[in-house]
């Protein structure tokens, strides 16, 4: 019996719609939200198993498990999946997409059928990378960096991926588009700029650097598949073009990428520290603008990556100034997530746990960011292990912990149900070890000369390669007991309720799952966002 | 152990990187500490069970301007000590003795001022030398972990890099950009002697002995060598030891064929690299080189394979 009272939550009313097509053809954003968690987890599957592979590789010294053609399509292939197909679009598309309207008290997003093309195109360009992985003269081996000339000359799949990470550059522009003019002219009554909580501000700054940058690198994959066509020469030097000109572009956006990653990730840590501590956000202010301001410094800091590579010696020094400059913003966000728990009353679950192990991880990547930002130090441990790790600990352990975070902390509004609490904790404790295991060798290994990309690695660094492999297997292990206990919420979860952790922010007010026009009438705001009490 | 390296003197360029990494190591690791346990404090302190009133406090900013300010001025102290560290790597003293780097795919070649071509790079100790680093195909990246220095072997491009070696021994030279197959077997010793041995090491140099054949010296300059072995190993391509005149089972369009490996066959090979790819070698590794190569180039090079028995 239907209940006319309350009105069908979105998963229930399929809006005309039959089995899979309620799915696919879906303008509602929290249906395309569902779309990208499914895809997204998937391609974060397939990328974390080939992970595991390479580290298998690694596990000793010379030929293991496979040859090192494999490998170097295995790490390219990780990478690109990695990038383009899970952190990119990630905590945006998956999270941004079902909260975002909520959370500002909108219906949906301002262009819903741009927000489904989103998708399709991701789907579009996710196809694409794996065709290139299958078909034609084998998978790419040039890195996700697709460095030139090597890129312009490999016999391998080169145009095929750079195409796909073109399209999906174009999912990733409509997606921010969709967002800003979202957040523009949807916020509901009353909710000034300075009302908005802090999750919708990070994926405002963000959408700015996905619609401004993200142009740049799909201008510039396709100078590289006119170079591999028709021999232009922007590029290769035996064609007069200039290998630093491809690294200036590609990097341009590629840094501010990394926000694209990052700044989300500080958006959910913000929104679950405050809830869990019943205690509203310290320095909300120093937050939001700090969004904007590493949006905007961080456009001008890509030449930290090309040290090495022949720039001129101000160019140098001027990058590793502004370098130095954009720490200071995420400095200050670190400083005011510790001083909201300061005289809380706080509630230690599990988005939680993840959040705390998130500020924990976050600050040894962006710190060792600082011996990569500093030119003395970069020049050593430029394109070793030391990178590798540094970034897995600000991809990984900042958007990855961040991503499983928001997963944890919105799950029972998502689908209304409540997970096993003590195996999800069980399962954030093997992960964050395994995390650590896995990622903290290779930064002393890279400290000792380990360089990266290498199939092979001489004696010295056995130890450190081993122990980073036997983390690998812990990290795989923690998260398919993650996946598990979320997955078996379907049958075994208990109903979360319309608010499971005490919430202040506007998804809280509604049910769980929300209905597919979430609010029965669009609430007019009056207080600043997390006011508890 | 990882001071112990650290702190070990083995080039001038030493002193400068490993001091800003101690200044930001050890900034780094007080706020690492520092935040963790005042986190960790405040998770126990104002748990839900011992303070189940939260009290509210919207900021500070008398807070927000320390803790922006403070961190700005640390920054600043370490871009400085990566600066100093730095900027002596690019001033070349006068009197360096110039070493001409090749980087190719996937081997290194030094060549000294006197013409003599060496795998390994030998230095003499205490003496400033500069690296002027090329590369024949993709990028490389000169990389000597023991001396802290790094540059990058750009085609099309001079880079160069200098320092001066201070303790005997033998370090490792590595590639640390990705420049494909073999990658990490791209490495050579770098040798740091006596002046005086080194002086005898670079005068025992025979340019009429040791010259090339013609062909070698082309299949050297493309880096073809990088594939091809001289010496009957397998690398990417197969050697060239003893196979002109013999037969090979290669692949055409997915199909195996027999051929003898004559002078049209190797023409072909070099034309047409991927058109009969001999079995069990991939194929699309190889470009074609009838653009890069002249006529006479590839007879040289036939010429030259039809001597290695
Ligand atoms: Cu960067
Ligand atoms: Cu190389």
């Amino acid at each position: 019996m239907e209940n006319h009272t309350q009105p069908l939550d979105f998963i229930q009313d399929k809006q005309g719609k039959k089995g899979i097509f309620a799915w696919i053809f879906s303008t509602d954003h929290k249906r395309i939200g569902i779309l990208y968690l499914v895809s997204i987890t998937t391609f974060f599957l397939v990328g974390g198993l080939l992970g595991g592979l390479m580290r298998l590789e690694l596990i000793a010294p010379g030929e293991t498990v496979m040859s090192p053609q494999t490998y170097n399509a295995f790490f390219t292939v990780h990478g690109i999946i990695m990038i383009f197909l899970v952190v990119i679009p990630g905590l945006g598309a998956v999270f941004g997409n079902f909260f975002l309207p909520i959370m500002i008290g909108a219906r949906d997003v301002a262009f819903p059928k741009i927000n489904l093309l989103s998708w399709w195109l991701y789907v579009t360009g996710a196809i694409l990378a794996l065709l290139s992985q299958f078909a034609g003269n084998g998978a790419p081996d040039t890195g996700w960096t697709f460095y030139a000339p090597y890129s312009t000359e490999s016999g391998t799949n080169v145009v095929a991926a750079v195409f796909a990470a073109f399209v999906l550059g174009f999912s990733s522009i409509l997606t921010g588009l969709n967002f800003i003019v979202t957040i523009h002219r949807m916020r509901a009554p009353g909710m000034s700029w300075f009302r908005m909580p802090l999750f919708p501000w990070s994926l405002y700054a963000t959408a700015w650097i996905q619609v401004l940058a993200t142009p740049i690198v799909g201008i510039t994959l396709m100078m590289i598949v006119a170079e591999r066509l028709f021999q232009i020469g922007f590029f290769d030097p035996s064609l007069g073009g200039d290998p630093i000109l491809y690294q200036h572009l590609f990097w341009i956006y590629s840094h501010p990428a990394v926000y694209i990653m990052i700044l989300p990730a500080m958006g959910v840590i913000t929104e679950i520290i405050p809830t869990f501590s019943k205690k509203a956000i310290f320095g909300y202010k120093a937050i939001a603008l700090s969004s904007i301001a590493i949006a905007a410094v961080g456009y001008f800091v890509w030449g930290h990556h090309m040290y090495t590579s022949g720039m001129s010696t101000t160019a140098r020094w001027f990058f590793s100034f502004l370098t130095f400059i954009v720490a200071v913003p995420s400095a200050i966000k670190v400083f005011n997530w510790v001083a909201t728990m300061y005289k809380g009353s706080i509630d230690v679950r599990t988005p939680f746990l993840y959040a705390a192990s998130f500020i924990f991880l976050f600050m040894i990547g962006g710190l060792t960011g600082l011996v990569l930002g500093s030119l003395a130090t970069d020049v050593h441990v430029h394109d070793t292990s030391f990178v590798v790790a540094h970034f897995h600990y600000i991809i990984f352990g900042g958007m990855g912990f961040a991503f499983f975070a928001a997963i944890h902390y919105w799950w029972p509004k998502m689908f209304g149900k409540m997970y096993d609490e003590r195996r999800a904790n069980v399962a954030w404790l093997i992960t964050f070890v395994g995390f650590n295991v896995l990622y903290f060798p290779l930064f002393i290994i890279g400290v000792q000369g380990m360089p990266r990309r290498y199939f092979d690695y001489l004696p010295q660094f056995h130890m450190g390669h081993l122990i980073s492999t036997i983390g690998a297997f812990i990290l795989l292990t923690g998260i398919f007991l993650m996946i598990y206990n979320i997955m078996r919420t379907k049958k075994h979860g208990t109903p979360a309720g319309m608010n499971p952790w005490g919430g202040v922010t506007l998804e809280w007010t509604i049910p769980s799952p929300p209905p597919v026009e979430n609010f029965e009438e669009i609430p007019t705001i009056t207080k600043p966002p997390y006011t508890f009490e | 152990m990882i001071y112990l390296q650290i702190f070990s003197g083995a080039s001038n360029m030493v002193e400068g990187v490993d001091r800003s990494f101690m200044v930001i190591f050890s900034i780094s690791l007080f706020f690492l500490m520092g935040i963790t346990a005042t986190m960790i404090y405040f998770i126990v302190r104002y748990r839900k069970t011992r303070n189940p009133k939260a009290t509210q406090i919207d900021g500070s900013n008398t807070l927000e301007i320390i803790w922006t300010v403070v961190p700005l001025i640390l920054v600043m102290v370490m871009f400085f000590y990566g600066y100093r560290g730095y900027v002596i790597m690019r001033e070349v003293p006068e009197d360096a003795m110039n070493i001409k780097v090749n980087g190719y795919m996937w081997d290194w070649d030094f060549e000294y001022e006197n013409g003599k071509v060496s795998k390994d790079l030998y230095l003499p100790i205490n003496k400033p030398v500069k690296l002027n680093l090329y590369s024949l195909d993709v990028i490389h990246s000169l990389y000597i972990p023991a001396f802290r220095v790094k540059e990058d072997a750009v085609p099309g491009k001079e880079n160069y890099m200098w320092f001066t070696a201070q303790l005997e021994g033998e370090y490792e030279v590595l590639c640390a950009e990705y420049c494909g197959l073999r990658h990490s077997y791209m490495e050579a010793k770098a040798v740091v002697i006596p002046q005086e041995k080194f002086d005898t090491w670079l005068a025992d140099y025979h340019p009429e002995l040791n010259k090339d054949p013609r062909g070698l010296e082309i299949l050297k300059a493309n880096a073809c060598t990088g594939c091809h072995s001289l010496d009957g190993s397998k690398l990417v391509g197969p050697s060239f030891k003893g196979i002109f005149g013999i037969q090979r089972i290669v692949l055409v369009a997915g199909k195996e064929k027999t051929v003898t490996v004559d002078e049209d066959y190797l023409l072909k090979s070099i034309k047409e690299p991927n058109a009969e790819v001999v079995k069990d070698y991939p194929a699309n590794v190889m470009q074609s080189y009838s653009k890069v190569l002249t006529n006479e180039d590839m007879g040289e090079i036939v010429t030259y394979i039809k001597t290695l028995k």
